[in-house]
């Protein structure tokens, strides 16, 4: 059975980055607070208490509808969905039912055979519920700890078409969303939590199965592709895949069954008596989109020369094209082609490995390094040592020695001709590899690279190898 | 008309342990409150409600919240903050 057998449609949750909550004023910034100190009236779901409608939500909602390509519809509304549970105080969540704001849109993806256009079924507004920590164990009495702060945080769901035909195509649409909704200012990714995903995956004639509450974005990729393995075992051994819900175990990267007792008809879902419905059709034609992803990528390789994986690589986070652009700021001619390489092939993978934050890193100190590189003071292996203690400082302090300052102190300075030092080494290596000498002279030009990595060991890679092979047979030349 | 079935239903979406002596009555007062609705169903005068207002709005401008000792009052239990609540699932 091939890939192109297996179905996937997502609904992705995201926290829209307001500074105020969805229906009353408490502040979204509460990541770093203690519980319930972001709570009101309002989104404790206290007897007598009115809900108002957060405006900026709908116009970035309204933005997203946007740059989807989707339909507002004429007139949206809220509805309440019921449900008992102690994430929810109200016990029903506000959300949008069968009045949706928008639908019908699409979302261009580069997938698995080329550029592939996801439909978007639709977008609609509701209230994030509340934090539940689960406490206890099975022999000493179990229960859960609520925290409401993020009770009523803004957040639009968005739903797909089963367009998808691989874990590795959803992927590629959540990081394209991501980029998306990041350029448009409403969403920003690094909040803990900020977007979540339930996910429908079946087989090609088989049932369909819906992981859901998936919190990260290689999460998506990981429980599908284990969830693809599960149903396809299923039906090897001739058995039948049971059309079910189940939970993603983030730690373990399995999916489990969770047998939940609510069926659609039970959220009982009736209109919210106390919001008015929305007629902001209109609004759609005053909203200026800014440069999208794929504009930018486009940008990016006719104004920097990239190449399209770069190009691609770059754009497709804004906090990294920002990056990009403010590294070449000074000389948008002559950096761009190794700043291009070196973010995107190196330094994401440095910050990766500690787990850092771009914003952690000054363009201008990049820059610096950038120009290191480019006028030859040092060799790209020195540069990889640079940027890492640079980033290792940074991680520890609030400030960091300069590119400059790290490459005087290490003696990292890229070793010249006429360097007495280099000159030694060179004739220590000869001295002490005979053997691949007289294969040299036997006529295995290889063995000369040999010498040139023995040299290099000794300048600590603070020599470039054309320069060291041309330097090596200079030396070779006079001893002969 | 809401049967004794539709209270067991309900009782255990919400996760009420009902016993059976407690269903009928409770079926009962359901009845009641929805036949009351039909009563002012009927009742004659001018179309009440709010028509014609939409896109009732505020700006995104956050305003203090409860301090978090009002916030637990409320709560039969908590612990370091948290609302203590019992465990469901």
């Amino acid at each position: 059975m091939t890939e192109a057998h297996v179905i996937v449609g997502l609904e992705v949750h995201c926290q829209l980055d307001t500074k105020s909550k969805l229906f009353c004023g408490c502040s979204t910034d509460y990541r770093n607070d203690g519980p319930n100190t972001h709570v009101c009236e309002v989104c404790l779901g206290l007897p007598g208490s009115m809900p108002v409608l957060n405006k900026r939500a709908i116009e970035f909602a309204m933005r997203v509808a946007k740059a989807l390509s989707c339909e507002v519809l004429y007139e949206s509304e809220f509805s309440r969905k019921n449900y008992f549970y102690p994430d929810l105080d109200k016990a029903y969540q506000i959300t949008q039912y069968d009045k949706p704001l928008a639908e019908k849109g699409i979302l261009e993806i580069d997938g698995d055979d080329g550029e592939k256009k996801v439909r978007i079924t639709r977008i609609h507004v509701e209230e994030d519920p509340g934090r539940l920590v689960h406490m206890g164990n099975a022999e000493r009495g179990r229960y859960s700890l609520v925290d409401y702060n993020r009770a009523g945080i803004p957040l639009i769901e968005i739903v797909t078409e089963p367009d998808m035909r691989s874990p590795k195509e959803a992927r590629k649409f959540l990081n394209k969303l991501r980029a998306t909704l990041e350029y448009l200012g409403v969403f920003d990714s690094e909040k803990e939590g900020s977007l979540r995903v339930d996910a429908n995956i079946s087989i090609k004639g088989s049932e369909r199965v819906e992981i859901k509450n998936i919190t990260s974005y290689k999460g998506v990729e990981k429980a599908l592709t284990f969830e693809v393995t599960r149903q396809r075992n299923l039906l090897r051994r001739g058995q039948v895949v049971e059309r079910e819900t189940r939970h993603y175990l983030e730690a373990r990267g399995v999916t489990q069954s969770a047998r939940s007792k609510e069926m659609e008809h039970d959220y009982r879902y009736f209109p919210e008596p106390d919001l008015r419905p929305l007629q902001v059709r209109s609004w759609v034609d005053s909203i200026v989109l800014p440069e999208l992803p794929d504009a930018r990528r486009e940008r990016f390789m006719v104004q920097y020369g990239c190449s399209v994986n770069h190009a691609r690589t770059l754009t497709g986070e804004l906090r990294l094209a920002n990056f990009f652009e403010k590294v070449v700021e000074p000389d948008p001619a002559g950096l761009p082609a190794l700043a291009a390489t070196w973010i995107a092939d190196i330094l994401i993978g440095e910050l990766n490995y500690r787990s850092m934050s771009l914003d952690l890193l000054e363009p201008a100190t990049f820059t610096e390094l950038i120009r290191l590189l480019k006028n030859g003071i040092i060799t790209d292996k020195s540069g990889v040592e640079v940027l890492r203690v640079m980033l290792d400082q940074r991680l520890k302090s609030e400030t960091t020695e300069t590119p400059e300052v790290i490459v005087t102190r290490l003696r990292l300075a890229k070793t010249t001709g006429d360097d007495a030092a280099l000159r030694t080494a060179i004739r220590e290596a000869i001295a002490e590899n005979q053997k691949a000498l007289e294969d040299y002279r036997n006529g295995k030009a290889g063995a000369l690279n040999f010498i040139v990595g023995q040299v290099m060991k000794k300048t600590r890679g603070r020599s470039d190898p054309a320069e060291l092979n041309r330097l090596l047979q200079e030396e070779l030349s006079k001893g002969a | 008309m809401v049967t004794e079935k539709d209270v067991e239903h309900i009782a255990d979406l919400a996760d009420i342990g009902m016993d059976s002596g407690e269903l009928a009555p409770f079926t009962q007062q359901f009845n009641a409150i929805i036949d009351y609705f039909d009563i002012l169903d009927r009742v004659k005068g001018e179309e009440s409600g709010v028509r014609d207002l939409y896109n009732v709005m505020r700006e995104d401008d956050p305003r203090p919240s409860l301090p978090q000792k009002d916030v637990l009052s409320n709560a039969p239990a908590s612990e370091d903050g948290f609302i203590k609540a019992p465990r469901v699932m």
